[in-house]
């Protein structure tokens, strides 16, 4: 299993092995699931009480559908682990942030001082997510 | 016009941080050039042939003089004193060095500018309509809405790896000036029925190798909801635009292979769920952008009357300015189409210039025009022959708004490294063939693309050229019949390619039937769409008729 | 004959390899044979260069030719702005890619 490299959550990680989004549904036991990105994170919801770990697949980082599936899925109320895995690099992780995922296990190693530097450097941002951070627009009119 | 808040500043500055960050990373051999290159790509840096180039942004065509001179400065500094106005209403130089990059976005940063996505599988610089805020036919400024835009597809977390590039334009008039329906969104503000204000979203238009017109997939969305109906448009796209393969990976094809009805259902239900999410900036928030936008101190109850009697000023008058909302005042577009000239590009001083006389004549403010001109937007009608003097004696005073000769061209081959022929040697001897009967050809849109990606747009001009590569020669296909305004229709490809000479001498051929079938005051286009491509397919390709 | 090019990492000037370095002139470039892809990809690791590639060229009076119109104009600069090409004195300069 590849390792957890940055974690922002304060639980015990979850050690279940990741099934897939099909057979999840069946695998009424398994409480970790992986989302590939043709998935639909939709066919989660209904299971979301059971689910602890959602892994989210990069297998290239161009592929943008990751973001989404976090988005739908904290939308919808999810809280438990949301991990980046697969081809994920520092200049994605303040993306990945904002769209719900609060751990990281990239395939390749992270330089964790560059890491820590793209997730710090934008102080503002101009859009509303769940991640609770407050749109520019309304600080403008709080 | 708008002027950046201390969080707006906060942000272009946290990006020439981060900018300078990634390049040093890259040098330092952190990072790969396959990782690095969707980042500068992210910040308008591409390698084209003979270097880097460097794309700024100039959000809606709108720029104050001070944005304008710096970009001359720019040109200088660190580049070879000129830049290049594009399609997009961006200008782009050249001969970027990697390390001048972070530099470059510090310079444009003091004054309220960046190269924030450019380039890359993002949402583009949001473009406008030139005359907005000028003219008496918009419903209102649509500039408001695209600040909006700009604003909330900055560093969208959800939406910076899209399938494919993602192109939005906002108008707010019937007489489309932006192309609106060939932008992957197109929103035109409208007033309903009921006179309220709402924004009609028209998805999944295009050029490029598939070119589409953009369908209406909602007609009036409320004002204040115009961000969460962007995103559930972006977001179905996101989970569901093909990936597979990269010419398949628009909107365009998403919206065509699902259907406009489906499209449109998941956009719905997508945007029902988004409103629970309480995503959509507050209106006051889109009054205190449109506050920026007010109209400047128009003088009242002067002259509207115009000295006619110099007929080189005349003729610029008729063919380079537009009636004003404000009486005694004029719309000004400066051409930056000289004959012979490259479309398009202008010298760090000719930059400067311009930003002097707007600041002299037309309120600190210009606008880039998708048609590759620059437009002082407020020139009182009186100080029309003054500043026409100052533009001519500097190489800007061209009278040929509209006419065959201020061509449309991508920057081809000469540069692009994505381009399979030369753009600009073809639209040099064309407009050189015709200066001397543009006036007697009228309007004639002419659009010059030197591949199959069509920045030059020439699937939608009156006449439309594409470049191809034919056996490692350049040959040229021609194309009748394009539009991109509120009439907008696509080109049909006369036939068989020309060389470079061979396709000046075919446009020759088709204005003459032209000029040989007008009726009345057609347009070329009118004249075309009226008696079809018969007769220029005829006149075109027939053989040279032998005689002694 | 077979050259290789590519890119400047720091400033993005055009390149050729010229047997043991790289040059900013076609005239220089060297023959690589089926050396080609190993040199690139060592000068690409070191970081000497960008984007590198091999292109097919003949050896001419003038100097080594490539043999598409694109890596000619490469090699010379902009044929509208022969002013900013690397032959801004010779007017007919722009022949030559064609």
């Amino acid at each position: 299993m590849v390792e957890t490299q940055l974690r922002f959550r304060t639980d015990e990680p979850v050690g279940d092995p990741a099934v897939t989004v099909d057979s999840f549904g069946e695998q009424t036991n398994a409480a970790a699931v992986r989302v590939e990105p043709g998935d639909d994170a939709r066919d989660l919801i209904p299971h979301l009480d059971r689910i602890k770990l959602v892994e989210v697949n990069f297998p290239v980082f161009g592929d943008g559908r990751g973001y989404s599936a976090a988005r739908i899925l904290r939308e919808a109320g999810y809280t438990g682990e949301l991990r980046a895995v697969g081809d994920v690099l520092v200049d994605q992780l303040a993306y990945l942030r904002r769209c719900g995922f609060d751990s990281f296990a990239p395939e390749r190693e992270l330089n964790l001082a560059d890491a820590e530097a793209a997730l710090a450097r934008y102080a503002e941002v101009y859009q509303p997510t769940t991640d609770g951070r407050t749109p520019i627009w309304a600080k403008r009119h709080g | 016009m708008y002027q950046y808040d201390t969080y707006d500043q906060a942000m272009v500055d946290a990006r020439v941080a981060d900018f300078r960050d990634q390049v040093r990373r890259r040098l330092d051999g952190s990072m790969s050039e396959e990782q690095f290159r969707p980042l500068r790509l992210m910040n308008g840096l591409y390698l084209q042939l003979h270097a880097y180039m460097l794309r700024v942004a100039v959000p809606y065509g709108t720029l104050s003089g001070a944005q304008m001179h710096m970009l001359g400065d720019i040109a200088d500094k660190y580049d070879r004193g000129y830049g290049h106005f594009t399609t997009r209403q961006n200008i782009q130089y050249n001969w970027i060095k990697l390390e001048d990059a972070g530099d470059i976005l510090a310079d444009l940063a003091t004054v309220e500018m960046h190269a924030i996505q450019t380039s890359g599988n993002c949402i583009r610089n949001t473009t406008s309509d030139q005359y907005a805020g000028a003219i008496a036919d918009e419903v209102v400024d649509p500039r408001p809405y695209a600040e909006l835009i700009r604003q909330w597809s900055t560093f969208h977390p959800e939406f910076s790896f899209l399938p494919r590039k993602f192109k939005m334009a906002v108008i707010a008039s019937d007489t489309d000036r932006a192309a609106m329906r060939l932008h992957d969104i197109g929103i035109q503000i409208v007033r309903n029925a009921a006179g309220e204000l709402g924004a009609a979203f028209y998805v999944g238009g295009g050029m490029g190798r598939t070119p589409m017109i953009a369908p209406l997939i909602n007609a009036c969305v409320p004002l204040d909801q115009i961000i969460p109906y962007s995103e559930a448009c972006l977001r179905v796209y996101n989970r569901h635009g093909r990936r597979d393969n990269k010419y398949k990976a628009r909107i365009k094809i998403l919206v065509h292979e699902l259907g406009k009805d489906e499209y449109t259902r998941q956009v719905e239900a997508e945007f029902a769920h988004l409103l629970t999410q309480n995503i959509e900036p507050p209106l006051a928030e889109l009054e205190r952008i449109k506050l920026q936008f007010a109209d400047p101190a128009f003088e009242g109850g002067i002259s509207d009357t115009l000295d006619r009697s110099d007929p080189d000023f005349a003729l610029w008058v008729d063919n380079n300015t537009h009636v004003h909302k404000q009486p005694g005042y004029r719309v000004v577009t400066i051409s930056l189409k000289p004959v012979g000239g490259i479309p398009g590009d202008a010298s760090a001083d000719q930059m400067r210039l311009m930003a002097k006389l707007a600041k002299d004549y037309s309120f600190d403010e210009l606008r880039v025009t998708h048609a590759q001109n620059i437009v002082l937007p407020h020139v009182q009608k009186a100080e029309l022959y003054t500043l026409w003097q100052q533009l001519d004696a500097a190489g800007l005073g061209s009278a040929n708004l509209d006419k065959i000769g201020d061509i449309i061209a991508c920057p081809g081959l000469d540069y692009c490294s994505l381009a399979n022929a030369r753009s600009i040697p073809v639209a040099q001897k064309i407009s050189e063939r015709f200066a001397a009967r543009e006036q007697q050809i009228g309007e004639l849109k002419l659009k010059i693309s030197g591949c199959i990606n069509a920045c030059g747009h020439h699937h939608a001009g009156h006449i439309g050229i594409l470049g191809v590569d034919r056996k490692g020669v350049e040959n040229y296909q021609l194309l009748l019949g394009g539009s991109e305004g509120a009439d907008t229709s696509l080109g049909t490809i006369t036939g068989p390619g020309f060389d470079e000479d061979g396709i000046v001498d075919a446009i020759d051929k088709a204005t003459d039937v032209y000029l040989a079938n007008k009726s009345g005051e057609e347009r070329f286009l009118d004249t075309y769409r009226r008696i079809g491509m018969a007769p220029f397919k005829d006149a075109i390709y027939a053989k040279e008729p032998v005689n002694g | 004959m077979k050259i290789l090019t590519g890119n400047d990492l720091k400033s993005g000037a055009v390149t050729w390899w010229d047997g043991a370095d790289w040059s900013l002139h076609i005239e220089q470039a060297a023959d690589v044979g089926e050396r080609g892809e190993e040199i690139a990809a060592r000068e690409n690791a070191a970081r000497r260069v960008l984007a590198p590639y091999v292109i097919d060229g003949a050896q001419t009076p003038d100097g080594p030719r490539p043999a598409h119109i694109k890596d000619r104009i490469r090699a010379l600069g902009p044929t509208v702005r022969l002013d900013l090409s690397l032959k801004p004195a010779d007017p007919a300069a722009g022949n030559w890619v064609i």
